[in-house]
């Protein structure tokens, strides 16, 4: 969005345009517009049953689209068959074959393509060798690990080198120390191998330290797209901020602007803020999120604040100070600092924070959806 | 998973010797001693006014070689074959379709092989009898269609025999069958399509192999029992084709030469025993033969 020229220079391999899946009346995907450039990790990420595995699935082509295009290198990949799509899968469940050996299972998409003996042998030693599994080729799936497991199912889906990668919360089975270690694996094999993955999981952190790229989907609605740094720091929706790490919002709306300054009444008090990218009109409704680590508070009032609270709790949690404000309306407000003055609970404090801290988000479209809403219900 | 639920079984000595207790009573009853019975009556004589005699002989297997008897073995063999690769051929598409089925009846399906279960065999058999027959509705149908000037006898052949065999041992192939394709897992079938297999090749080297134990068990339940369904090739076979089943249960009635009729049983059952071990060579699953 920012740098336009660069985006033009990547090369596009999965183009998604205005997909939709309907099952029966369960509207799942809804008008799904999606990029993946070439040689991407992209994470999808979302609450369960946003539509990850049935976007995944239209990829691979197990589920047809009810409407809309998906294309491959600029391809309509629309009546091609999943044998037949250079797309390959790592499923949740690994789905490794339970008869056949770890090397049988690893052959088996080169054995499909007819390459000749002596060649599959050496790739597959080669790529077991790639995901640390030298020597378990005599082994089968019931004899091993599931971290093993995990990585015989990546290596299965790899060695045929497809222009892109689907997995499907591939980790999800994993315990935390292992899922830790396989993060890293898996990035270090996608950088080596140089493959677009598009990877669905709903752990956000493992999507923040993994991906190039993060989609994030709520309820079959495309919400953002953009580098983890971009969807941390400027959410462009209510969901999203609130999805992506901790945050407080506030909602209300603009009742004054003057120049790049803007004066927003929310329930529990008021307070300025700066419009940098000047995106916002007098009367707009608009969600202010303020992370807890940029939070501030004072006990003698801030200018440009009108924001009072009363300290509910305080706790050192590690080497952090964690605090809960209370505000007038009942909203509770996180505040993380690194150490600092303890506040005696029942105390009353100013809150603010610092110029730029807040990002400033449009809810018109909640308000609309409301309304409409208001109206068909009558 | 199935050898670790049989070690635990081991393991919890004392509740399992609770329960074991009274099952060994009543197999030491009802199969042990009877088994015991027969196998001594095979060595038994008998007079000149057929009664059994506790002489011992080993005559009864000697008679067993009689070439009449090995020309029904062999075709007890025979058809037994026939009835299982036909129960094959028909069973596992039919199990396929009602087992992977999205139609939400599929019970429905499944209970029409389970029902004509609960009719007399016998009867059915003979309701074959009565539409094959020379005078049967076949006949009369064909006839009245032109497409015949004297009725056809479909009757009193090895074929009908393997009619009526299929069709009383069919449910007996479908439902193992039926278990180890409904345990198929989805996931498989689609990694295998994901990795560039056609949908032959998928069921060529991930559906048939992870079905087989289907196969096998389905195998025997069929095979066995059909060497011993002396009715169906009587009623329908009309002597012309004449199974162990048959040679068995005449020693027991009109021969009434019980001991030869036992040592012919005895023959049967080593014939069974073999079989399943066969079976369990082959990697089979004794509890999928559990009925
Ligand atoms: N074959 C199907 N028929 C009907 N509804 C389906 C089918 N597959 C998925 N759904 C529905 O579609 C919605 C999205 O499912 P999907 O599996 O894509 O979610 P997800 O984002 O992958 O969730 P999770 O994180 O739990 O895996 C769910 O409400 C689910 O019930
Ligand atoms: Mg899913």
């Amino acid at each position: 969005m920012i740098s336009v020229s660069t985006e033009a220079e990547k090369k596009v391999i999965v183009e998604i345009k205005g997909v939709n899946k309907i099952y029966g009346s369960n509207h799942v995907v809804k008008d799904l517009d999606l990029t993946v450039y070439e040689g991407e990790f992209l994470t999808l990420l979302g609450s369960s049953g946003c539509g990850k595995t049935t976007t995944l699935r239209m990829v691979a082509g197990f589920e047809e689209p009810t409407s809309g295009s998906i294309r491959v290198e600029g391809e309509d990949i629309q009546n091609k068959e999943p044998f037949e799509r250079d797309v390959n899968t790592v499923f949740q469940s690994y789905a490794l074959f339970p008869h056949m050996t770890v090397y049988d299972n690893v052959a088996y998409g080169l054995k499909m393509k007819k390459v000749k003996k002596a060649e599959i042998k050496e790739r597959v030693i080669h790529m077991l060798d790639l995901v640390q599994l030298g020597g378990f080729e005599k082994r089968y799936p019931s004899q091993l690990s599931g971290g093993q497991k995990q990585r015989v199912a990546i290596a299965r889906a790899l060695i045929n080198r497809p222009k892109v990668l689907l997995l499907d919360e591939p980790l999800g089975a994993l315990d935390l120390k292992l899922r830790k270690q396989m993060q890293l694996e898996l990035k270090r094999l996608q950088r080596k191998l140089n493959i677009t993955f598009i990877y669905v999981t709903h752990d956000q952190e493992e999507a923040l330290t993994m991906s190039d790229r993060i989609c994030i989907m709520n309820d079959g609605v495309l919400q953002q797209v953009g580098t983890p740094y971009e969807i941390y720091e400027t959410p462009k929706t209510k969901f999203v901020a609130t999805f992506i790490g901790e945050t407080n919002l506030f909602e209300g709306s603009v009742i004054k602007k003057s120049g790049r300054k803007l004066h927003i009444a929310v329930e529990p008090g008021d307070f300025a803020v700066e419009d940098e990218n000047e995106n916002f009109n007098q009367g707009d409704m608009i969600a202010v999120s303020v992370r807890p680590e940029r939070m501030l508070y004072s006990d003698t009032p801030v200018d440009g604040f009108n924001l009072i609270g009363t300290v509910k709790e305080q706790v050192y949690v590690g080497s952090v100070l964690k605090t809960i404000v209370i505000l007038s309306n009942g909203n509770e407000i996180k505040i993380e600092r690194l150490a600092g003055q303890e506040l005696p609970t029942g105390g009353q404090v100013y809150l603010y924070w610092g110029n730029g801290d807040a990002k400033l988000i449009h809810t018109f479209d909640n308000v609309f959806a409301q309304a409409v809403e208001n109206i068909v219900m009558q | 998973m199935k050898k670790l639920s049989r070690h635990t079984f081991r393991s919890n000595t004392l509740p399992s010797m609770a329960m074991v207790g009274p099952v060994t009573l009543w197999l030491a009853f009802f199969v042990a001693i009877p088994l015991v019975y027969v196998f001594i009556m095979s060595f038994c004589s008998i007079d000149e006014s057929y009664n059994i005699v506790f002489k011992f002989t080993a005559s009864n297997y000697e008679r067993l070689f009689n070439p009449n008897y090995m020309q029904i073995y062999g075709t007890s063999i025979l058809v037994a074959f026939l009835t299982t690769i036909l129960c094959i051929l028909i069973g596992y598409p039919f199990s396929f379709m009602i087992a992977r089925t999205k139609w939400k009846h599929k019970a429905l399906l499944y209970m029409m092989v389970i029902i004509p279960f609960w009719t007399n065999s016998l009867i059915r058999i003979y309701g074959w009898r009565t539409f094959l027959g020379t005078g049967g509705w076949l006949n009369h149908l064909l006839m009245t269609l032109n497409l015949t000037s004297e009725p056809i006898e479909f009757l009193f052949n090895k074929g009908a025999t393997v009619l009526g065999m299929v069709y009383c041992l069919f449910p007996f192939m479908v439902l193992p069958l039926y278990t180890a394709i409904e345990k198929l897992d989805q996931n498989l079938l689609e990694a295998s399509s994901d990795l560039g297999a056609k949908g032959h090749t998928t069921f060529r080297k991930v559906i048939l192999p992870l079905t087989m134990s289907g196969v096998f068990s389905g195998s025997i339940m069929v095979f066995i029992p059909c060497l011993g369904y002396f009715f169906v090739s009587d009623i329908l076979g009309g002597g012309n084709s004449d199974m162990i089943g048959n040679l068995i249960e005449r020693q027991f009635q009109s021969g009434n030469n019980w001991p030869l009729g036992a040592a012919l049983s005895i023959i049967l059952i080593l014939i069974t025993l073999l079989l399943v071990k066969l079976y369990q060579k082959a990697g089979g699953d004794m509890d999928s033969l559990g009925v």
